[in-house]
């Protein structure tokens, strides 16, 4: 099941960017589409451009998605991580949990037309394009039904309809990609976005040793940037509200997100050897996204402790039920090898490593 | 197949189906001189200066372009068709396509205000404006990027390397993005990029700039190769490679940007993946590509003269192999010489031996000759670096060691 696209039904007017004002919290009854008004956990830090205001407006049904959708997230990541333990997924599979509130809060912001980019850490941000939890596993497990029909894996998700454009495996090389999606849509005239995204370092590289300077909203030097709390999906949903104005008038904006993945960078770092567990532990009780949420919708009295449970409970079910599917899903099919290598047919002959098997003419 | 003629029929000696048993052609018999005389859309053009004097069956009645560069066309008092330098023909299969489709669009250094570092797009950038026709910082990787990325979403960038050489620091986009998404999207995206510029050893420009990235980029899946060698060819490949749904990396010789050739003034579009029947001949089938073409022309003429008849096909299309083509020339002579400027170690010619004697092995009576560079960096000094490539007087002595 996709996720709930409430983004869209909700756009009401965002108070003034640049009032630096603090607005409180208001309590209001709770029918789905009165506006609240949040505050974000932290004021942004701005380089070269005025930062937005703090208070940002919702509604419940939003953070009832929210919640729901970031639930989604954080179990089909937890699910990955088992099905790699139980070698059901092989290679390289990075986790994207703990980061949930920039996918979920980018997607609040934007529309389907914009296009966003991504390394190899796509599976959440591929489910908040549109696509769904049975495209995922399968993919990952290599099956026909992954939306790559099984030939791309955990690092090459796309969705040509969603605006998610992958999914790449070498660090960096999707910037480059990011700067193309927008210059077609310059050249289009089109008044949509790209957001291309990147991470700090991969591995244990820790980030004194990846770049010199680490304050990476100012790396672009003349280009504005804005550090934001990745971990608080209003913050983030402000942000690139702000930077998609900002950059349909003036250019390229650095949206510094600040976030934490509970996970190793992949299934083979343990994520213990550069830090501590308590760290871990210490982000999570102060930190974590869906527990923000979940703060939320108890003070507004939106949903109680027991919907949400329950809520949790169905999204676990739904990932069962996603991977039992997705385990039934078939291997592909020899043919397929050979199938969208190139887009129109060459006649050109093709085999395997063994010459006597295999032969095919490239479709 | 890629998108065929339309107009010129005679150019490409073999219809576009790979059915292996057509042998009929259907072509309009020889006349010694050009024809002006227009029969539906075909015309012969013959812009050479010499007379081919043997009488060729109808079969083998085919388009032979100039051998040597520059030739005045003395034997052809037609009007019909323009002369044009290399680059130029270039720039007019450019210019035509950029008028047919609004998506598309040139990216690379110099090529906006400057015109172009061989002057290919000279003039784009005041008719198409800025943006269609982008000057980029010297960024290879950023910007050949950049173009793929454009591609995912529809738009048929060109991007320009001002050498190839400078293309090995694009090597990741190309072979990681260019060449695979299509594979790992699952068919989701296309990208119909072309990626050209001149490549070779030129005179004198010293190792880094005289290279030959087409052996480096053979193995990538997902992309095609062609190399184009005369004003004719190199306007009706880049209009198919534009037109190409595939990434297509278009290879274009320093040294051959001022051939002049008379060209139709009809709209032609050639198959990106035909090899060109250059001299039909009955005893060695000599293959070659890019500048190699007019130095085994030139052996050829010697060759003739001793009383060898060779048969020199112009692969064109780097990958895939034309192996109808190949293979029907092989069938027919059994002896193969294969003249290149890839180095001996992994080039062009190593690939398209090992195919050739895979696919026709009991029709050869001898071992393949594969003649390439010599496997160093291109040395600076002009003696050395005449060395270093293969000249017309080794391809003669390899043609008659390989017919005793």
């Amino acid at each position: 099941m996709a996720l709930s696209r409430s983004g869209s039904k909700l756009l009401k007017p965002i108070s003034p960017f640049f009032s630096s004002a603090p607005s409180i919290l208001s309590r209001s009854i709770s029918s789905s589409n009165d506006s609240i008004t949040v505050e974000t956990s932290i004021p942004f830090t701005a380089h070269n451009c005025e930062p937005p205001s703090r208070s940002v407006t919702t509604s419940a049904a939003e953070l009832q998605s929210f919640f729901r959708d970031m639930a989604l997230m954080r179990r089909m990541e937890i699910a990955a991580d088992s099905l790699y333990k139980a070698k059901l997924i092989r290679g390289f599979c990075h986790l994207y949990d703990g980061q949930e509130a920039v996918a979920v809060g980018m997607e609040a912001a934007i529309t389907r037309k914009d296009c966003i980019i991504t390394a190899y850490r796509d599976h959440c941000t591929f489910l908040s394009r549109g696509g769904t939890l049975i495209e995922v596993f399968a993919e990952l497990m290599g099956r026909r039904d992954g939306m790559s029909n099984g030939k791309g894996g955990s690092m090459h998700f796309y969705r040509k309809q969603g605006g998610f454009y992958g999914g790449h495996g070498i660090v960096g090389a999707q910037v480059p990609l990011g700067c193309g999606l927008a210059f077609a849509q310059k050249y289009s005239k089109d008044e949509n976005v790209t957001f291309a995204m990147y991470g700090d370092d991969g591995m244990g590289t820790a980030e004194w040793r990846a770049a010199k300077s680490p304050a990476y909203y100012k790396r672009g030097d003349y280009v504005p940037g804005l550090k934001v709390d990745g971990m608080d999906a209003f913050a983030v949903k402000q942000a690139c509200k702000f930077a998609k104005e900002h950059a349909l008038k003036n250019g390229p904006i650095i949206l510094e997100m600040d976030t934490y993945r509970y996970h190793g960078h992949s299934m083979s770092d343990p994520g213990s050897t550069y830090r501590t567990r308590d760290e871990i532990s210490g982000v999570r009780q102060e930190r974590d996204p869906i527990e923000r949420i979940r703060k939320l919708l108890l003070a507004h009295e939106i949903s109680t402790e027991a919907e949400l449970k329950d809520i949790e409970k169905e999204v676990r079910k739904e990932v069962d039920n996603a991977i039992a599917k997705a385990k039934e899903s078939e291997m592909p099919h020899p043919s397929e090898l050979f199938t969208n290598v190139y887009v129109k047919g060459l006649g050109v002959e093709a085999y395997g490593a063994d010459r006597k098997e295999l032969r095919a003419t490239l479709p | 197949m890629a998108t065929l003629f339309q107009g010129v029929g005679a150019v490409t000696p073999f219809s576009a189906s790979t059915s292996l048993h057509s042998n009929k052609l259907h072509l309009p018999p020889r006349k010694s001189l050009s024809l002006s005389e227009s029969r539906g859309a075909i015309f012969v053009h013959r812009s050479d200066a010499r007379l081919n004097l043997k009488p060729a069956t109808p079969k083998q009645d085919l388009l032979i372009p100039n051998a040597i560069a520059t030739k005045g066309d003395t034997s052809t008092p037609t009007k019909s068709g323009h002369e044009l330098l290399l680059f130029e023909a270039l720039r007019e299969g450019l210019e035509e396509e950029m008028e047919r489709d609004p998506r598309v669009c040139v990216m690379g250094e110099d090529v906006g205000h400057y015109g172009g570092s061989y002057k290919v797009t000279k003039g784009l950038a005041e008719k198409y404006g800025d943006l269609r026709v982008l000057d980029t910082p010297i960024a290879e990787n950023s910007f050949t990027g950049m173009g793929i990325g454009a591609a995912m979403t529809g738009l048929r960038p060109i991007v320009e390397g001002m050498n190839m050489g400078f293309l090995l620091l694009a090597f990741n986009q190309i072979s990681n993005n260019c060449g695979m998404l299509h594979y790992t999207s699952g068919g989701q995206f296309t990208i119909p990029i072309v990626i050209r510029g001149p490549g070779g050893v030129g005179r004198q420009l010293g190792a880094e700039h005289s290279q030959r990235l087409e052996s480096y980029f053979q193995s990538i899946p997902g992309i095609q190769m062609v190399a184009c060698s005369t004003p004719y060819n190199a306007k009706g490949l880049m209009k198919a490679a534009i037109r190409s749904e595939n990434p297509v990396i278009l290879f274009e010789h320093v040294l051959l940007y001022n051939l002049k050739e008379r060209i139709p003034d009809e709209e032609y579009v050639l198959s990106l993946e035909e090899a060109e029947m250059v001299r039909p001949g009955e005893h060695v089938t000599i293959l070659t590509y890019s500048r190699m073409r007019y130095h085994v022309m030139q052996a050829a003429k010697t060759l003739v003269n001793k009383g060898y008849d060779p048969e020199v096909i112009d692969i064109r299309s780097l990958k895939p192999f034309d192996l109808y083509t190949i293979g029907r020339s092989v069938k027919k002579t059994h002896r193969v010489l294969i003249v290149e400027e890839c180095m001996r170690t992994g080039g062009i010619g190593a690939s398209l031996t090992a195919a050739i004697t895979e696919n026709f092995h009991d029709y050869l009576d001898a071992p393949i000759v594969c003649l390439s560079s010599q496997d160093v960096p291109t040395p600076y000094a002009g003696t050395l670096e005449e060395w270093t490539v293969v000249q017309p007087a080794q391809i003669v002595t390899a043609v008659e060691q390989l017919c005793q």
